[in-house]
C-alpha cells in the first residue's frame, strides 16, 4: 500500500479536479436522497459534507467517495416517518459505534461470506426501490413534469460524449431550471419538500430522551443502517481497487465508516456509507487520492452557501430524472443473464434477495435472508455423494460429513456381491459423522458375511478415521 | 524490424485477426517481443467485480478472454507478456504505447459502420491518430 504522503499529495491536480466534479454530481443526489428519507435537503447534504470531510482522513480506501446514500436513505425512511429527525440523528450516531466495533473485530473477512448472488441481488433492489421512491413525484403531475423528466434523461445520456469536463446531471439541472424560470411553468421545485439554510453545521446532541425506549427504537435501525452501510462501502472499495489496481485498508475503512457517521450525527447529518456511482465518477475523472474526496465535502459545502437559494428552485422532475438515471446506473444489466447461465441455487438466491428486499423495504433483512439461502443451498449442493459402482468397487465422490452421510449409508443398504472395495480417494471425511457412517457400513456389511476393504483415505481423513476409531496412526 | 510489438486485443474476433498478423510480424525478427494488452474498461469494473466470487476468480476470469489469443502467440513459438491495464481502452493503450516505447501498435478493428463509429467512437482511429510509432489496423 502506498504511503500516507503519497495517498494524500501523490496526484494534487487530478485529485482537485475530480474532486470538484464529484461536488457537482453530489449535491442533486444528497438532496434526492434526503427526500427520500423524508428529512430537509440540509440533512444529506450536511452529512455529504460530514462524511466525505471525515473519511478523507479516516477511511481505508483513498479515492473512495461516501457521503448520503440512497441504500441509507430507504432504511432509515420509516424510523424518520414515525419518530422524526432527532431520533434519525441519535440512529445515527449509534450507527457509527456498531460500525467501529465491527471494523475492530475485523468485518471485512466475513464480506468474503457474502456470496456475489446476494450482491447483485442488493444492487438490483436497491435500484428498483429508488425508482419506485421517485413514483409519487411524477404520477398524476402532469404532462409537463413528464417532459421534464425526458428532456433530463435525455441531457444526462446524450450531452457527455460532446462534453466531458462538466457533470452531466449539473448541465442538466442549470439549462432546466432556467427553462421552467423563463417560461413560468408550474412545476414542483425542491423548495416546496424542504429548506435550504446557507450555514455551516453546527454541533448539537440529539433531542431524544436517553433511556432504553429510546433505546429500543432506535437499535434495530442502526444495525440495519450499519450493515447496509459496510455492505455497500466494501463492495465500492472492491471496485475502486480493482479501477485504480492498488489495495486498501478493509477494516480501517468499516472503522472509518463508523467514524465519519459518529461525528456526522452531532453535526445534524442522516447516516451515509460510500456510493458506487460517484466513486466510479472520482476515479473516471483522475481522482487518486483522499485529497479527491476532502475536496468533494468541501466545494459541496462551499457551493451550498454560495448558491443555497438557487438550490430550492430546482424543478422536482429534474431531480426524479437524476435518480432515474442513478437507478440505470446501480441495476446490474448483466442480471438477466446471470439468471439464466449462472447455477439454479444463484440465481434463485439473486431473485429471492430483490423479492425479500421489496416486500420488507429492508435491504438488511433481504442481504441476510439471502446469505442464509444461499449456505443452505451449498450445504445442500455439497451434501450430494455420488457413488459409482465398478464391479465389486464402489467409488465415492464428494465430501463425507454430518449433512452427506445418510444418501451415503443408503447406498450401501442393497449390497449383493460377496466383496467388495470402498475407494475414498474422491472423497474426504471431514467429520465424526463421516467417520462413524464408514465404519457403520464395514460392520454391518460384515455382519452380512461381505468382505469389505476400505482404500483411498487421504491423509487428513485417515489421521481423523484412526483418531476417531482410537485406532494408532499406522503411517 | 520490429521488436517490441504491442498487440491490443479485447476478446474480439477481431482481435484474433490482429493476434495473427502480430505473429506474422513477430516471426520475421529474432528475439522480438509480443506485449498482449488487455484494456479493462472503468464501466466493466461494477459488473465484473459484482459477478466474481473472489478477486482470484476476477482475475481468471479476465485472463480467459485472451486465452485464445494466448495460446495461438505461444503455438507460434514467440515470446510474449500479457499486461493487464484499466481505464478508457483507447487513451490507455496510446499512454501505454508512448511510455514503453513500442515499435509498433497492431489493432483490430471492430468494424462499426459509419453511424455507429459516429456514436461509439472507434478505438482503432483513436489509437492510431495518437501513438507515436506506426501502427497497424487490422480489418
Amino acid at each position: 500500500m502506498q504511503s500516507l504522503k503519497e495517498q494524500w499529495f501523490g496526484n494534487i491536480r487530478g485529485d482537485i479536479l475530480s474532486g470538484i466534479v464529484v461536488a457537482l454530481a453530489l449535491i442533486p443526489e444528497a438532496i434526492a436522497f434526503s427526500i427520500i428519507a423524508g428529512v430537509d435537503p440540509m440533512v444529506g447534504l450536511y452529512a455529504s459534507f460530514c462524511i466525505a470531510t471525515i473519511i478523507a482522513f479516516v477511511g481505508g480506501r483513498p479515492a473512495m467517495i461516501s457521503a448520503a446514500t440512497g441504500a441509507m436513505a430507504l432504511v432509515m425512511a420509516d424510523l424518520v416517518a414515525d419518530y422524526g429527525l432527532n431520533y434519525l440523528l441519535a440512529a445515527t450516531i449509534l450507527t457509527g459505534i456498531v460500525q467501529v466495533l465491527l471494523g475492530v473485530f475485523g468485518i471485512a473477512k466475513l464480506m468474503r461470506f457474502i456470496p456475489n448472488a446476494v450482491m447483485i441481488g442488493f444492487v438490483n433492489a436497491l435500484a428498483i426501490l429508488i425508482f419506485m421512491a421517485q413514483v409519487p413525484h411524477f404520477l398524476g403531475e402532469g404532462w409537463l413534469t413528464y417532459v421534464f423528466i425526458a428532456v433530463t434523461l435525455l441531457i444526462v445520456y446524450t450531452v457527455p460524449r460532446f462534453v466531458k469536463a462538466i457533470p452531466a446531471p449539473l448541465i442538466a439541472i442549470v439549462v432546466l431550471t432556467a427553462a421552467a424560470f423563463i417560461s413560468g411553468a408550474e412545476l414542483k421545485t425542491i423548495g416546496d419538500l424542504g429548506n435550504i439554510t446557507q450555514s455551516l453545521p453546527s454541533f448539537f446532541i440529539p433531542d431524544v430522551p436517553f433511556n432504553f425506549e429510546t433505546l429500543r427504537i432506535i437499535l434495530p435501525y442502526s444495525l440495519a443502517l450499519a450493515v447496509v452501510g459496510l455492505l455497500e462501502s466494501l463492495l465500492t472499495s472492491q471496485i475502486v481497487d480493482d479501477m485504480t489496481d492498488t489495495k486498501s485498508d478493509k477494516n480501517r475503512e468499516a472503522r472509518g465508516q463508523g467514524i465519519a457517521n459518529f461525528v456526522n450525527g452531532f453535526f445534524g447529518g442522516m447516516a451515509g456509507c460510500a456510493m458506487i456511482g460517484q466513486s466510479v465518477i472520482n476515479v473516471k475523472s483522475g481522482g487518486r487520492g483522499r485529497l479527491s474526496t476532502l475536496v468533494a465535502g468541501l466545494c459541496l459545502m462551499f457551493l451550498i452557501l454560495v448558491l443555497g437559494d438557487l438550490v430550492v428552485d430546482i424543478p422536482m422532475p429534474v431531480l426524479v430524472g437524476i435518480m432515474i438515471m442513478v437507478c440505470i446506473g446501480t441495476f446490474d444489466w448483466g442480471s438477466f443473464k446471470y439468471i439464466i447461465t449462472a447455477p439454479r441455487a444463484d440465481a434463485v438466491v439473486m431473485l429471492v434477495t430483490v423479492a425479500i428486499v421489496i416486500y420488507t423495504d429492508n435491504l438488511a433483512i433481504g442481504v441476510i435472508i439471502g446469505v442464509i439461502l444461499s449456505a443452505l443451498f451449498f450445504v445442500a449442493s455439497i451434501s450430494k455423494v455420488k457413488i459409482k459402482e465398478q464391479g465389486t468397487t464402489y467409488f465415492i465422490e464428494g465430501p463425507l460429513f454430518f449433512a452427506s452421510t445418510q444418501s451415503f449409508i443408503q447406498a450401501f443398504e442393497q449390497v449383493s456381491q460377496k466383496e467388495i472395495t470402498i475407494d475414498l480417494s474422491s472423497s474426504h471425511l471431514w467429520d465424526e459423522s463421516a467417520v462413524g457412517a464408514v465404519a457403520k457400513i464395514v460392520s454391518k456389511l460384515e455382519e452380512q458375511g461381505i468382505a469389505v476393504q476400505v482404500k483411498g483415505l487421504n491423509p487428513a481423513s485417515e489421521k481423523l478415521y484412526n483418531k476417531l476409531l482410537g485406532l494408532s496412526g499406522g503411517h | 524490424m520490429y521488436q517490441y510489438i504491442l498487440l491490443a486485443a479485447d476478446g474480439s474476433e477481431n482481435a484474433i485477426r490482429a493476434a495473427k498478423e502480430a505473429i506474422k510480424l513477430a516471426s520475421f525478427t529474432e528475439s522480438s517481443l509480443i506485449d498482449l494488452v488487455y484494456v479493462v474498461d472503468f464501466e466493466k469494473s461494477k459488473s465484473d467485480v459484482l459477478h466474481a466470487a473472489s478477486p482470484e476468480s476476477l482475475e481468471i476470469g479476465r485472463r480467459r478472454k485472451i486465452a485464445p489469443i494466448e495460446q495461438l502467440i505461444k503455438e507460434a513459438g514467440i515470446t510474449y507478456k500479457v499486461t493487464l491495464l484499466k481505464g478508457e481502452p483507447g487513451p490507455e493503450i496510446v499512454r501505454y504505447a508512448n511510455e514503453a516505447n513500442v515499435d509498433i501498435v497492431i489493432i483490430g478493428s471492430r468494424g462499426l459502420n459509419s453511424l455507429r463509429e459516429m456514436v461509439l467512437g472507434s478505438v482503432s482511429h483513436k489509437v492510431m491518430k495518437r501513438v507515436k510509432c506506426p501502427a497497424l489496423i487490422v480489418k
